[in-house]
Order: structure tokens, then C-alpha cells, then sequence
């Protein structure tokens, strides 16, 4: 199967280009694209890219796989192959670091902004902070996310203004704490999302939710989070 | 919190929902004018000039005329800090940018002037 996958060496290439590799696939297996780029690697080591668990649960290795946001180590080839090609490029939107290895410091900052932490003034308990099941429950759809930037980095938005607006990762993380039962500083984290572009850049048209390897969905999240700004302000 | 000087109101929330009012308004009033279009054919400038010396249909289409300005003004701004920035144009954007707000804004202002011209027959 022929393999065209986006190469950069900033120390030795002036510009980025696409470079084609031939692998053989094993008759009957579905093999995911992190397996395919594992063995590419075998045949050039200087291939460069992000993972780790190799299973969907730590989100290193977001890329666009034929030009759709995803995880490699969970996207299966039935999916990802179009007309019998396979194409990698890194997540569009971050400065490329070399081959499909982005830098993510501008995402991080946005994670930074929302305070992803629990803010409580009242005297901590002797145990812990309880929590009803019911509130609990409310969590679930936004503690997934393991800030892979498969969604901010799907996001027009984001790409416009990636250093204003927070994406749809920080703001499915801002609606979260938002939510928790146990943190106290909800119209802090109101007050400092109230400006046009933090939450109001984004225009709905919901990119995060179709790419969303945990399937979770940030649209949602946000419009949560305009109703509570309209309703503390109204 | 992003600071900025030149959206309407400073505030995400506000021009988020004054740009739906808005939008209800001119849809109301978009409805309105097709169907008393439909409703009469044959629309003689009479009677179009008759609709239009009502007070009500006066306050209405000038209700239309300030919510456009105001509805254009939010997307319009909208549109030039998302493709006229520091990311499209470099770091002197705002010398792009600033201008291209500044035609906006008058030929917006400049409706609601003309509609007001027109409306009382000055």
C-alpha cells in the first residue's frame, strides 16, 4: 500500500514536502495507522512522530490521518485509506517542530487560562470533598478528555486566533469545572470568559465534535457555558 | 480575559445576543415586507407610500435599519479580526485592519442616515 506522509527537517530542509513510502500490509488484518507508521519507521528510522500507550488513552499521537483529525493507534486503515492511499499530515494549525511532530504550547497555554483545577475556598474536610452521585454524574462527557488536540486543531476558530480563543478542548475543560459540585470560584471562571473572543469565537459548526477520538462533545460543552453567562448576566 | 477596543460592546455576551435580537428583527421585518408583497400584486407607489406614512411601519423599518447596523457591525468585526490579523498579515495587521473596520462602520452609519432621509422625506 503506498503511504504519503508529510516530512520536515528544519535543519536540513527549507521547505516541508510529502514524501511516499511502500508497505506491505499483512492479508487480513486491519492494522491501525500508528502499526503502519511503526513499520515505515523500520524502513526509514529518521521518521519522526509522537506516541506512547498505543491504545487511545494518552493522546500523543493526533494527526491528520487522510485529512481528518484522529489518533493513529486507533484509527483502523478501513477507515483512514482513500482510493488505496494512506496520507499523514501533523494536527494543521501549530508551528510543525520536525516531520509530524507539532508544538503544542499555544493549546497548553489555552489549557492554562481556564484554571483546569479544582478552586475551593471553604475549609477542607478531614477526608475528602463528597460529592452526590447526581453531581458526579455531571462530570461525565468532560473528565474524558485526554487533550490530545484532535478538536482545537479541527477548529477555524483556533486557527485564527489560537493565542484568544480557547478552543474547544479549554472550553469542554472550563465547562467542567464549571459543572463540578465541589469548586467554588464559578463566577470568577464566568468573569474572565465574558469577552468576545474566549468562548464567543466559536461559530458552532461543531469540527471538535466530528473528530473527537473519545467521542465527546465540546459544542455542547460551550453552549452550557453561554447559558450560564446569560443567565449570571441577565 | 481578552481585551479589545473596537467590538460593540467590550462584552462577548452582550453582542452574542444582541446579534440574535437583531436577527429576529430583521427577520421579522424581511417576512413582513415579502408578504405584503405576495399579499398585493400589482403594488402601486401609492399604496407603498400610504405603508410607509405610518408611524408604525416607520418605527419598524427604522427598528430594521438600526438593527443592521448594529448586526453588521458584531459580523463585520467578527470577520476582520478573524482574517485580518497578526496571523494573516503579520505584526501591522492593525494597519490593515483598523481601516477596513473604519469603512465598515460608516457605511453602516451611513444607511441608517440615508433610511432616516428617506423615512421622513427629508
Amino acid at each position: 500500500m503506498k503511504v504519503s506522509i508529510y516530512r520536515y527537517n528544519p535543519e536540513t530542509d527549507k521547505k516541508p514536502y510529502m514524501m511516499d513510502f511502500d508497505v506491505a500490509i499483512p492479508e487480513g488484518r486491519d492494522l491501525m495507522v500508528l502499526d503502519v507508521l511503526n513499520l515505515i519507521k523500520e524502513q526509514d528510522p529518521t521518521l519522526v512522530y509522537r506516541r506512547s500507550c498505543r491504545e487511545g488513552v494518552c493522546g500523543s499521537d493526533g494527526l491528520s490521518i487522510g485529512g481528518t483529525n484522529g489518533l493513529a493507534c486507533i484509527t483502523p486503515l478501513s477507515e483512514a485509506v482513500r482510493g488505496n492511499k494512506l496520507v499523514i499530515r501533523p494536527l494543521p494549525g501549530l508551528p510543525v517542530i520536525r516531520d509530524l511532530v507539532v508544538d503544542m504550547s499555544l493549546f497548553y497555554k489555552q489549557y492554562e487560562k481556564i484554571k483546569p483545577y479544582l478552586i475551593n475556598d471553604t475549609p477542607a474536610p478531614a477526608i475528602e470533598r463528597l460529592q452526590s452521585p447526581e453531581d458526579r454524574e455531571k462530570l461525565d462527557g468532560l473528565y474524558e478528555c485526554i487533550l490530545c488536540a484532535c478538536c482545537s486543531t479541527a477548529c477555524p476558530s483556533f486557527w485564527w486566533n489560537p493565542d484568544k480563543f480557547v478552543g474547544p478542548s479549554g472550553l469542554l475543560q472550563a465547562y467542567r469545572f464549571l459543572a463540578d459540585s465541589r469548586d467554588t470560584a464559578t463566577e470568577e471562571r464566568l468573569a474572565e470568559l465574558d469577552d468576545p473572543f474566549s468562548v464567543f469565537r466559536c461559530r458552532g459548526i461543531m469540527n471538535c465534535v466530528n473528530v473527537c477520538p473519545k467521542g465527546l462533545n465540546p459544542t455542547r460543552a460551550i453552549g452550557h457555558i453561554r447559558q450560564m453567562l446569560f443567565k449570571s448576566a441577565t | 480575559m481578552v481585551t479589545n477596543i473596537t467590538n460593540l460592546s467590550r462584552s462577548g455576551l452582550y453582542d452574542w445576543m444582541l446579534q440574535r435580537l437583531t436577527a429576529v428583527v430583521l427577520g421579522a421585518y424581511s417576512v413582513f415586507l415579502l408578504g405584503y408583497l405576495v399579499i398585493n400584486p400589482g403594488l402601486q407607489f401609492g399604496q407603498w407610500a400610504e405603508l410607509f406614512d405610518e408611524t408604525w411601519m416607520r418605527i419598524f423599518t427604522l427598528l430594521a435599519l438600526i438593527s443592521i447596523l448594529a448586526h453588521a457591525w458584531i459580523g463585520m468585526w467578527t470577520i476582520t479580526t478573524d482574517y485580518f490579523n497578526d496571523r494573516a498579515f503579520g505584526r501591522k495587521s492593525v494597519l490593515i485592519r483598523f481601516p477596513l473596520q473604519i469603512v465598515c462602520f460608516i457605511a453602516l452609519f451611513s444607511y441608517v442616515i440615508w433610511g432616516v432621509q428617506i423615512l421622513w422625506g427629508l
